[in-house]
């Protein structure tokens, strides 16, 4: 069976790669800051030799639209384009294709389906920066195939929280009973408080720091139930309206299980949102 | 009140760079075009099997016709919809990083939580 080489989350700022590869009076002052940082986090993936990435994220109405709206969608295609004209007008993000790992996508189907999950497939998925941006920050050089799984943390009506957590449950359980040697990284990306399109963006931090220190902490300490708590999908809104990114992160501590300290954890206090790494290397996992 | 043909309207003109250009030049002309002649079409269905029944209330047209974000943002349309339009339409026009964004967050300082529901 397939071995989880590490579980990962993270934050997804579409502006990394533009502040990473900025020069001279263009390059914002915190960028070597942020670079180091980042250059620290994706050696938690380097070392844990995955051969395979499962990505989850978030459509920004890019493919998805209100038409159409799954609430868990699983990309199963041999490969896979990425980045949209909006987000190369916007962020600067360059054109991306992936190849992907297709038997895995269809393993995470069958086996999801059969556990309860009514998951939606895209034959034909272009991604975006969700799965872009740890993409650009983990393994940039992009040569490992791919299963993306697109969650709906954007467009009302939203699954509840503890569902979010129990898909991730579920594509770790997935993930441990495919027939096959390979080494499996699991990454996921959200956001902590978060506000866009409204009167608290773009401000000298994110916009409920108060919110972001006890984020960090569920996350860091496992603890699901304090999360699932204090957290709903109503109170959501007031840590900032698009706070609802932070389901994507108890899904992934839904991957790591109840109660797992992460192994590695790093924060950034940028403008406008905290940036927050997370690292699990689950039992066996690490080589 | 359609908050759903609102965002169908920042979401189709967003993705296509010539269509941002026409709004941010002649956001009137292009309101009403686009009711007119995109407004019922299903997106990935043939033009024939449209839909007969969508249309803007005065409010949101009025809105979308005079590039009124903080009106948007009170009807509901989705934020991020319209702040990436409105990014790609009007940053070009301030000198200093991030002073469009601050000028949009001042312009919707009015509204108290909780902000204007989007479920569509």
């Amino acid at each position: 069976m397939a071995t989880v080489a590490a579980v990962i989350a993270s934050t997804h700022h579409p502006f990394y790669y533009r502040a990473s590869t900025s020069t001279g009076a263009e390059r914002p002052p915190f960028a070597d800051e942020w670079v180091a940082k980042i250059t620290a986090f994706r050696e938690t993936l380097t070392r844990a030799n995955a051969d395979v990435l499962v990505l989850v994220g978030s459509d920004h109405f890019h493919q998805l639209w209100l038409d159409n709206m799954p609430q868990f969608l699983v990309g199963k295609a041999p490969f896979y384009d990425a980045n949209w004209y909006n987000e190369e007008r916007e962020f600067g993000l360059p054109k991306m294709f992936f190849t992907g790992q297709e038997d895995l996508s269809a393993h995470i189907l069958r086996d999801g389906l059969d556990a309860g999950f009514d998951l939606a497939f895209s034959n034909e998925l272009r991604i975006d920066h969700s799965v872009t941006c740890p993409m650009i920050t983990l393994r940039p050089q992009a040569d490992l195939p791919i299963v993306p799984i697109y969650t709906n943390i954007f467009a009302p009506p939203l699954p509840q929280p503890k569902r979010y957590v129990q898909l991730g449950q579920m594509i770790r359980d997935v993930v441990e009973s495919w027939p096959s040697d390979k080494r499996v990284a699991i990454i996921g990306t959200g956001h902590l408080s978060l506000e866009l399109g409204g009167p608290r963006q773009f401000g000298p931090h994110g916009p409920d720091p108060e919110f972001d220190r006890k984020a960090v902490d569920w996350i860091a300490s496992g603890d699901i139930e304090k999360a699932l708590g204090e957290v709903s999908l109503d109170s959501l809104w007031e840590p900032g309206n698009a706070t609802h990114g932070f389901l994507d992160f108890m899904l992934m501590m839904g991957v790591a299980g109840a109660g797992q300290q992460a192994d590695y954890v790093d924060t950034l206090d940028l403008f406008h949102t905290m940036e927050a790494y997370f690292t699990w290397y689950p039992k066996g996992g690490q080589s | 009140m359609s908050k759903y043909l609102m965002n169908k309207f920042l979401y189709t003109v967003d993705r296509d760079p010539e269509l941002v250009e026409r709004y941010r030049e002649d956001p009137r002309g292009t309101v009403e075009w686009w009711e007119a002649e995109r407004a019922n079409a299903i997106l990935n269905v043939l033009t024939a099997e449209k839909s007969s029944w969508l249309r803007f209330s005065d409010a949101e047209r009025e809105a979308l016709a005079t590039h009124d974000y903080p009106a948007l943002f009170g009807l509901g349309a989705h934020p991020f919809l319209a702040l990436t339009l409105f990014i790609a339409m009007f940053e070009r026009d301030y000198a200093e990083p991030l002073a469009f964004q601050l000028e949009y967050a001042q312009r919707l300082s009015h509204y108290p939580m909780p902000y204007p529901d989007i479920a569509t």
